[in-house]
C-alpha cells in the first residue's frame, strides 16, 4: 500500500507473545523498509501469519494493535508513513488481559 | 541546706508568669505559640487546639525551630503545670524569650473546664515498631504512614497479581484492603498465588486471603466481596476506594472497570501478564490517558489469550504485582512519578524493561467527556466478548 521510499532501514521489531507462534517463536525479528508501514509489510511477507493480525482489510493497522516507533505511538507521529532509521525499534503491542 | 523538690517548684512558679486556662482559651485564635511539653506517650487523649509538641527534654534544642523570635508570646503547658513552669523559666532565663507563660493546672485543668482538645493521630508503640523502617524514610515518616493507614485500596482478584500486591500492601500498613474474588483456592493456583496455602485448597479466595493478611498485619481491615464484578455491582463496590488495583483476567471487566473509574475519578494501577511478559500502567482519570485511550477496543478472541487457560511463569505475577503495589504506595503518599501516561513492558526472558508513551486520546469515547456525562448504559459497552470467548472454546 505504500511506495518504497528513497532509503531503506533495518529495524528491530519486538514481537508480543500472541504473535510469536506466527514468527517461529522469536521475541525479536529484523525487518527493512523506509517507514513503519514498509517495515510491518516486510514482517508480514516473511511471516504471512502475522498479516491478518496486524492489518485490517483496508490496509490500516487493526485498532486493537498499537505500534510504537522506539517509545512513541505511531498514531501521534505519521502513522504507517512514519520514517524509520537504521537501528530503530518497532514495538507491536496488542492488548493483554491475563491476571491470574 | 538544699531545697526540696517542692521548695524548688514553689520558687520557680513564683518567678515565672502563669496564665489561667480561661485566658489561654481566649487567646487560641490570636496566633500565640502554644507548646505541649509532655512526652509522646502522654498525648493520646488530646492536645490544646493548634498546640505544637516539644517534649520538655528537647525544649532548649527545638524551640528556635518553632519560633526564633525572642519577643513572641509563648504559652507552655504539660499535664498539671509543673514541667511547663520549669520550661518557662529555662526559655526566659537561659534563652532570652521575653514573653513566656506556663498554663496553670496543665491539660488536666483545661479538660476539667470543658475546653476543646484535638485528639492527635498518633501511632501506637506497636505501630511505631512495626513501621519503623517507613518512619525512617523522610518521604514517608509518621504523616506518610498515617496516610497509608487511612488509605482504602481495592484489589480486583486475589490471584496471581493480587496475591503479592495484597501481602505487601498489608505489610506496608494500608488500612483497608477490599478484595473482589468469587473463586476458591485450587491446587494449580499455588504455583504463583502466594497468599493462599495448601491447607486452604477449596476455600473461598477472599477468606484465604483475609487469613494471610491478618496473620501478617492485624492493623488491616479486610473487606470481602465474594462476587464477580459486573455492571450491576461495580459502582457500589468501587465507590469510596482511593486506588484500585486491576489484575482482572478478561477484557469485558477491564473496559467496565475503566469506564466506572473514569466516572468516579479513581486511579487504577493496571497490570497484565502472559507467559514471560508483563505490562503495567497507571490510569489516573483526567490526569493521564485511560485504558480506552490505550486500547480503543479489545482484540478478537483468537488474539485474546485471556480467553483460555494460558501458561504463566510463576514468579512473573510476583514481579508485576509488586510493581503495582509500589505504584499504589506512591499514589497514596503522593511521591515520585507514577507510571501515568507510560506503559512498562517487562520481558522476563530478556530481563528488559521497555517503556512506551501512552497519550490521552482527544476522541476517547469515555475520558474525553466530563465524568457526569458517562451513562450507565454505555459503561463497558463493546461487542459481547464473553459470548465470543465461550463460542471460541
Amino acid at each position: 500500500m505504500s511506495i518504497p521510499g528513497n532509503h531503506s532501514a533495518v529495524a528491530k521489531i519486538k514481537i508480543p507473545p500472541v504473535l510469536r507462534p506466527s514468527v517461529g517463536g522469536e521475541r525479536e525479528v529484523s525487518a527493512s523498509g523506509g517507514n513503519v508501514g514498509e517495515i510491518l509489510r516486510d514482517l508480514a511477507d516473511s511471516h504471512p501469519a502475522t498479516a491478518d493480525q496486524l492489518f485490517a482489510e483496508d490496509g490500516e493497522l487493526n485498532r486493537y494493535v498499537n505500534v510504537y516507533l522506539n517509545d512513541e505511538d505511531v498514531r501521534v507521529l505519521d502513522g504507517l508513513d512514519t520514517a524509520v532509521g537504521d537501528g530503530d525499534t518497532v514495538v507491536i503491542l496488542p492488548a493483554m488481559a491475563g491476571g491470574r | 541546706m538544699s531545697p526540696s523538690s517542692a521548695d524548688l517548684l514553689r520558687q520557680v512558679k513564683s518567678e515565672i508568669d502563669e496564665i489561667d486556662p480561661s485566658q489561654v482559651n481566649e487567646l487560641l485564635q490570636e496566633g500565640v505559640t502554644i507548646i505541649d511539653v509532655r512526652e509522646a506517650e502522654e498525648l493520646a487523649s488530646g492536645l490544646l487546639p493548634g498546640a505544637k509538641h516539644v517534649p520538655r527534654s528537647y525544649l532548649e534544642t527545638r524551640i528556635e525551630g518553632i519560633t526564633p523570635d525572642r519577643s513572641a508570646h509563648i504559652i507552655l503547658y504539660c499535664a498539671s503545670g509543673n514541667r511547663s513552669a520549669y520550661g518557662a523559666r529555662t526559655l526566659r532565663d537561659d534563652l532570652g524569650y521575653e514573653h513566656v507563660e506556663s498554663m496553670t493546672g496543665g491539660i488536666a485543668l483545661w479538660k476539667d473546664r470543658g475546653y476543646d482538645v484535638d485528639v492527635p493521630r498518633t501511632l501506637t508503640a506497636e505501630q511505631r515498631d512495626r513501621y519503623s523502617r517507613h518512619l525512617l524514610i523522610p518521604e514517608i515518616g509518621t504523616d506518610g504512614q498515617q496516610k497509608l493507614l487511612d488509605a482504602k485500596v481495592l484489589l480486583l482478584g486475589a490471584g496471581g497479581l493480587g496475591s503479592p500486591t495484597a501481602l505487601y500492601l498489608a505489610a506496608a500498613g494500608v488500612g483497608t484492603l477490599g478484595i473482589v474474588d468469587d473463586d476458591v483456592v485450587d491446587l494449580s493456583n499455588l504455583q504463583r498465588q502466594v497468599i493462599h496455602s495448601t491447607q486452604r485448597v477449596g476455600i473461598p479466595k477472599v477468606d484465604s486471603a483475609e487469613e494471610s493478611i491478618h496473620a501478617l498485619n492485624p492493623d488491616v481491615q479486610v473487606v470481602k466481596y465474594p462476587v464477580r464484578l459486573d455492571a450491576s455491582n461495580i459502582m457500589e463496590i468501587i465507590e469510596g476506594y482511593d486506588v484500585i488495583v486491576d489484575g482482572v483476567d478478561n477484557f469485558p471487566t477491564r473496559y467496565l472497570l475503566n469506564d466506572a473509574t473514569v466516572r468516579l475519578q479513581i486511579p487504577v494501577v493496571s497490570a497484565s501478564i502472559l507467559g514471560f511478559d508483563g505490562q503495567l500502567s497507571v490510569f489516573k482519570p483526567y490526569e493521564g490517558p485511560c485504558y480506552r485511550c490505550l486500547f480503543r477496543e479489545p482484540p478478537p478472541a483468537e488474539l485474546a489469550p485471556s480467553c483460555g487457560a494460558n501458561g504463566v511463569l510463576g514468579v512473573l505475577p510476583g514481579t508485576m504485582g509488586l510493581l503495582q503495589a509500589t505504584e499504589v504506595v506512591k499514589l497514596i503518599l503522593g511521591i515520585g512519578d507514577p507510571a501515568i501516561g507510560r506503559l512498562l513492558l517487562y520481558d522476563a526472558l530478556a530481563a528488559t524493561l521497555t517503556e512506551v508513551k501512552v497519550h490521552r486520546d482527544p476522541e476517547c469515547p469515555i475520558c474525553s467527556r466530563p465524568p457526569e456525562e458517562i451513562s450507565d448504559e454505555e459503561m463497558g459497552v463493546f461487542p459481547d466478548y464473553e459470548a465470543f470467548c465461550a463460542a471460541a472454546g
